[in-house]
This record gives C-alpha cells, sequence and structure tokens, in this order.
C-alpha cells in the first residue's frame, strides 16, 4: 500500500550548524521558541494601557492572568509569586506550544529519504525527544535547590543531611532519592505522553486512514494542553515547598 | 519472545494505574455530590492526581516501546 510505518524513538540530525548536528525536534522547538519571542515583541510593541484591551493584548492577558492566578493560588504570597512566575509561564507556554506544533499536519510527515532507504522527517514535536524533556527537568530540579537555598540560605540542605537523629538520617537519604526521581519522572511523564500520542496517531493513520485519526487528534490536544499544566503546576507546588522549609510543610498544602 | 516482552510490560503495566485512576475520579465525584460548591478545587486537584497516576502507566509504555523500537 502507501508508505511503510516508520518510527523512531531519537530524533534524526537533518542540519548541520558549525559541526553540531542539529536533530528534527531541536529544529522544531528552535521555531517554537522564534514564534513565542515574535509573539511576545507583538504583545510589546502594540501595547496600550487601557482598562479595555482588545485584540492580541487581550489574549495575552487572559493567558498571563490565568497563569498569575495559578501561581498565586499555590503561593499565596504576592512576593514569592513575582519571584516564581517567570519560570512557570514558560514552562507552561513553551511545553504547550511545543506540544501542539507536534499535531500540525507536515510536522513528522514531511521529510526526505536517507542513504538506507529510511524515512526522515524534517520537522517532529519538540517533546517528543528525551534529551528535551529531561533538560527541563533538569532546570526545573535545579531551580528548586536554588530557591529553596534563596529562601532558607544554606540550612535548606538540612533536609537532606541531617545528623541530629538516626532516623532524620534516614529520611535525609530518602529525600535525596525522592529529588533525583523527580527528575526521571518529569522527563518520562512528558516524554512518555507525547511519544506515545505521536505512535498512536502514526499507527492510526497507517491502519484507517483519515477517519480513525479524528478522535485521537481530539485526544492529543487534551493530552498535550494537561502535560503543559502538569508540569507547571508540579514545578509551583515543589518551588513552594522547598521555599516554606521542612516543618512547616504540613500547613503549607491548601 | 521479545514481542511476548513488550506486550506483557505494557499490560501489567497499565492494571495498577486503571484501578487507581478509576478510584480517583471515583472518590473525586463523590466529592463533587457531597459539596458542589467546590467542584473547581476539587477538579484541579483530580486532573492533578490523574496526571500522576497516568504517569506510572506512560513509564510502563516508554519501557515497551524502548523495547519494540530497539
Amino acid at each position: 500500500m502507501a508508505a511503510p510505518l516508520h518510527i523512531s524513538i531519537s530524533a534524526e540530525p537533518v542540519l548541520s550548524f558549525a559541526g553540531f548536528p542539529i536533530t528534527n525536534s531541536m529544529l522544531t522547538s528552535l521555531i517554537v521558541s522564534g514564534l513565542l519571542i515574535v509573539f511576545a515583541l507583538w504583545v510589546r510593541v502594540t501595547l496600550k494601557k487601557t482598562d479595555r484591551p482588545t485584540g492580541v493584548q487581550n489574549v495575552a492577558e487572559m493567558i498571563i492572568e490565568a497563569l498569575y492566578n495559578l501561581v498565586q493560588s499555590v503561593t499565596n504570597n504576592i512576593e514569592k509569586t513575582n519571584l516564581f512566575f517567570p519560570f512557570i509561564a514558560t514552562f507552561f507556554l513553551f511545553i504547550l506550544v511545543n506540544n501542539w506544533v507536534g499535531l500540525i499536519p507536515g510536522v513528522g510527515t514531511i521529510g526526505h529519504y536517507d542513504a538506507a532507504g529510511v524515512f526522515i522527517p524534517l520537522l517532529r514535536a519538540g517533546t517528543a525527544d528525551i534529551n528535551m524533556t529531561l533538560a527541563l527537568a533538569l532546570i526545573s530540579v535545579t531551580f528548586i535547590q536554588i530557591f529553596g537555598v534563596k529562601y532558607l540560605s544554606i540550612g535548606y540542605f538540612s533536609k537532606f543531611i541531617n545528623f541530629s537523629n538516626p532516623l532524620n538520617f534516614v529520611v535525609g537519604i530518602l529525600e535525596i532519592v525522592s529529588e533525583l526521581s523527580r527528575i526521571i519522572s518529569f522527563a518520562f511523564r512528558l516524554f512518555g505522553n507525547i511519544f506515545a500520542g505521536e505512535v498512536l496517531l502514526a499507527v492510526m493513520m497507517y491502519l484507517t486512514k483519515i477517519v480513525g485519526p479524528m478522535p485521537f487528534y481530539g485526544m492529543e490536544i487534551f493530552v498535550g494542553f494537561i502535560q503543559a499544566l502538569v508540569f507547571a503546576m508540579l514545578s509551583v507546588v515543589l518551588f513552594n515547598i522547598a521555599t516554606i522549609g521542612h516543618g512547616a510543610e504540613h500547613d503549607a498544602h491548601h | 519472545m521479545k514481542e511476548l516482552a513488550v506486550g506483557l510490560a505494557m499490560g501489567l503495566g497499565a492494571i495498577g494505574p486503571g484501578i487507581g485512576i478509576g478510584f480517583l475520579f471515583g472518590k473525586a465525584i463523590e466529592a463533587m455530590g457531597r459539596n458542589p460548591q467546590a467542584s473547581g478545587q476539587i477538579q484541579t486537584n483530580m486532573i492533578l492526581g490523574a496526571a500522576f497516576t497516568e504517569a506510572i502507566a506512560i513509564y510502563a509504555l516508554v519501557i515497551a516501546l524502548i523495547l519494540k523500537f530497539t
């Protein structure tokens, strides 16, 4: 029949920039970053101080307000919200647009055949690459430690290394393991959801041509949104817990 | 043999999260029925909890995919 099914778990290099190979998902995420920057600049340049915003400013204000309220509802502290908000909003918007760009027709299907006869798409969803999601997870967990140290100074590490009590020592080791497993869980949750969605759509399109994938497209749009929201919300909850400190953390949950 | 491993990995890995998500949504809907005013908050936490439990199933899926494609 038509072309055979081609799914590869790792992204393939399509370009080379000064000796550095650029894979197709890296190319897509660069395009997405460009789009977000252009959107931000457009809103900035056409910004008008008014009580009734219209057009692009209205859309941007809706998004920013929703995210700000989300962060505020978790931290209940304006100063912390102003500190966390740029990171959370960036995580959310970057992951969301990356997820949704992977669904655009043409992404993953337009490409060329290389020497061995294997199909290489030119563009591919950015977050369907484990390297990207691992990088995001590392950034998030690193910032948890940075915010912890910023709010609790060096005493933050007494969460992990605590010699006051044999029980606290064991709990400290468990906390270290839990922190490392967060990196894995962040990375694999996002990668698994988006890559599995890609595979599902590819298989559905291969088996039942046009009609079959339609409900799965709807599900993928929903899943892309939920995964971005979960990443952002989990990050803000962990940021908040890190800055509150070990003893008072039981009162911190809303 | 490898195909069997792929099938078992995903199949067995979906049992736990399936039960977990069913339990979670059941309790959430029951809570919404008892307190319709808190629906918004319950819904937010419900989606968050569902994403966590679903992640376990996704880990199993990732192992199955890695086994299948390498």
